[in-house]
C-alpha cells in the first residue's frame, strides 16, 4: 500500500530551451491537468526529488549544472526528457554552443517527444517514469545491501591483516614525500623561471 | 495521575496519525479550492514511506542528531501538554525545539537553508509576544499556569480572552508556515530561497521535520481547545468544533493571499498582538 510510486516529487530543470515545454510542464501543475493527483509535487530542492524533468538541450554552460543536479539527487532517481530539445538538440541542434540532448550527461530514461510536448504526453512521460521509480527501489536496495557487504568485508579483511595493511601504507606515504619534494623542487624551478621571465 | 499517562501515551501514538490526516484534508481542500481534484487523503503518509526508503544523503550527520532533538522536545512539549502540566513551561520547551530546528538547518552551511533558518528565527520573534500573552490571559483568568486547572475552569476561557485568542489565531498561521507568512519554508511549489530551512534535508532527515510538524500542529490545536474546554465534559466538542473551525480558517487564509516580506509581518503580527491580546489583558486586570 506504501509503495514509493504513490510520492514521485519532480525536479524541473530548464536547459537550453524556448521556455514552451516549460510552459507546457507548468500547465500540467494547473486545475486542467492537475497532476498532483498522482502525488506528484514540484519541489525545487534535488535533495528532495525523486524525478529529473529536463526541458531544453544542453550547452556547454548547462553541461555541469545538470550533472550536478543529477549528482544530488538520492537514489532511487529518474530522468525524464521532456521535448525534442531534451531528446536530441532539437531546433538548436546546429548551435554552436549545444552538445545535444541531455543524455550527452546524464543517463536519460523516458523520451517525451514532442515541440512542445504536450501536457498529456508529459504526465504520461511521469507515469512512465513513476512505474520505473517503484522498479528502482528494487536495484537501490540490492546496491546498499552490496555496499553494506563490501564495507564488511573491508573491515574485516583490515582487521585480520594488519601487520601488512600496515606496510604498503607506509612505503606509498614515503613515495608521496619524495613525490611531493620533487614537486616542490619543480615548483621552485618554476618560480625561477617565472622570475627570470620577469627579468 | 493515571489519566496524565493515558493521554500522554496517546498523544505519542495518534499525534502523527491525527496530524497526518490533518495534512491530508489541508491538501485536498486546498485542491478543491483551487478546483483541482487533489492527492488521496493519505498522500502525507505516502510521501512519508517514500523518504524513508531513500537513499540518505546529508551534508552532516549532526543533522540527523539535531532533527531527532527537535522531534524529541516536540513530543516532550506535547506530553507535556497534555499531561495538563505547566503551560509556560510548555511554551519554553517549544522554543527549545524550535532552536534546535534552527541549527539543524545552519549546520549545514548551505546559503539557502542558511536563510531560512535566519527567517525562521524573525518568524519565532513575531510569534513568541502572543505566545506569551496567552499563557498570562490563562493565569489572569483562571488563576494558575497549571493545564488541568485551566481544563477544569467554570467557565471557557475564551469568553474572558477573546481578543488573547484572536491573536494566538493570528500567530498559529505563522507558527504552521502557512501562506502570507510561509518565508521560511513553503509548503507549495518553491521560492526565491529553494526549500529554506528543508533545502538540505532529503529523505530521512525531511521525513523526521515532516513528523515533528505533525505533533507539533496537533499541540498547536490543543492549545486552541484549551481556550474552549471548561469542567462540563460536552465542552470538549465545543472544543473540538473550534478546532475545527480554526483549521478550516487556517486553510482559506493559506489559498488566498500572497507571500508578505518578514518585516510587514513583524510590524503586523506585534500590532495584532498589542492591540487584541494587550487591551484584552489590560482590561482584564483593570476589572480583577
Ligand atoms: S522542444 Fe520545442 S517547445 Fe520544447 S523547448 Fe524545444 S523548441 Fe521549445
Amino acid at each position: 500500500m506504501f509503495e514509493i510510486k504513490r510520492s514521485p516529487w519532480v525536479l524541473h530543470y530548464d536547459g537550453s530551451s524556448c521556455n514552451g515545454c516549460d510552459i507546457e510542464v507548468l500547465a500540467c501543475l494547473t486545475p486542467v491537468y492537475d497532476a498532483e493527483r498522482f502525488g506528484i509535487i514540484n519541489t525545487g530542492d534535488p535533495m528532495q526529488a525523486d524525478i529529473l524533468l529536463i526541458t531544453g538541450g544542453i550547452n556547454s554552460q548547462n553541461a555541469p549544472v545538470v550533472k550536478q543536479l543529477y549528482d544530488q539527487m538520492p537514489r532511487p532517481k529518474v530522468v525524464c526528457a521532456v521535448g525534442v530539445c531534451a531528446c536530441t538538440g532539437g531546433i538548436f541542434k546546429d548551435c554552436y554552443n549545444i552538445l545535444g540532448g541531455a543524455d550527452t550527461v546524464i543517463p536519460v530514461d523516458i523520451y517525451v517527444p514532442g515541440c512542445a510536448a504536450r501536457p498529456q504526453a508529459i504526465i504520461d512521460g511521469i507515469v512512465k517514469a513513476v512505474d520505473l521509480f517503484e522498479k528502482r527501489l528494487e536495484e537501490h536496495k540490492q546496491w546498499v545491501a552490496e555496499h553494506e557487504n563490501r564495507e564488511k568485508t573491508d573491515k574485516s579483511a583490515a582487521a585480520k591483516q594488519p601487520q601488512k595493511a600496515q606496510q604498503p601504507a607506509g612505503e606509498t606515504a614515503k613515495a608521496q614525500s619524495q613525490n611531493s619534494a620533487q614537486r616542490r623542487s619543480k615548483n621552485a624551478k618554476g618560480r625561477k623561471t617565472a622570475k627570470r621571465r620577469k627579468k | 495521575m493515571r489519566n496524565s499517562i493515558i493521554s500522554v501515551i496517546a498523544y505519542i501514538l495518534l499525534a502523527p496519525i491525527a496530524g497526518g490526516l490533518l495534512e491530508g484534508i489541508d491538501r485536498k481542500i486546498s485542491a478543491r479550492m483551487q478546483r483541482r481534484v487533489g492527492p488521496p487523503l493519505l498522500q502525507p503518509f505516502y510521501d512519508v514511506a517514500k523518504l524513508f526508503k531513500k537513499q540518505v544523503i546529508s551534508v552532516t550527520n549532526a543533522q540527523t542528531f539535531l532533527l531527532l532533538s527537535y522531534l524529541v522536545f516536540m513530543v516532550l512539549t506535547g506530553s507535556m501538554f497534555f499531561a495538563g502540566s505547566d503551560i509556560l513551561l510548555c511554551m519554553f520547551v517549544l522554543s527549545t525545539a524550535a532552536m534546535f530546528l534552527y541549527f539543524a538547518s545552519t549546520v549545514t552551511s548551505s546559503p539557502y537553508s542558511t536563510i531560512g533558518a535566519s527567517r525562521e528565527l524573525i518568524q519565532m520573534i513575531a510569534y513568541e509576544p502572543a505566545v506569551l500573552m496567552a499563557c498570562v490571559g490563562f493565569y489572569l483568568v483562571d488563576g494558575s499556569f497549571e493545564i488541568h486547572e485551566i481544563a477544569s475552569s467554570p467557565v471557557s476561557s475564551i469568553f474572558n480572552l477573546p481578543g488573547v485568542f484572536a491573536a494566538f489565531v493570528f500567530i498559529i498561521t505563522i507558527k504552521m508556515r502557512k501562506s502570507p507568512f510561509d518565508i521560511s519554508t513553503s509548503h507549495h511549489a518553491h521560492q526565491e530561497i529553494v526549500k529554506g530551512i528543508t533545502s538540505e534535508m532529503g529523505a530521512r532527515n525531511l521525513a523526521l521535520f515532516t513528523v515533528t510538524e505533525w505533533y507539533e500542529n496537533v499541540f498547536l490545536m490543543g492549545v486552541i481547545g484549551l481556550f474552549v474546554v471548561n469542567k462540563n465534559p460536552y465542552s470538549y466538542i465545543s472544543a473540538l468544533f473550534v478546532v475545527v473551525i480554526v483549521y478550516f480558517l487556517e486553510i482559506l487564509i493559506d489559498n488566498t493571499s500572497a507571500r508578505m516580506k518578514q518585516r510587514e509581518m513583524l510590524k503586523l503580527s506585534w500590532a495584532v498582538t498589542l492591540v487584541l491580546a494587550g487591551s484584552n489583558i489590560w482590561i482584564l486586570m483593570l476589572i480583577k
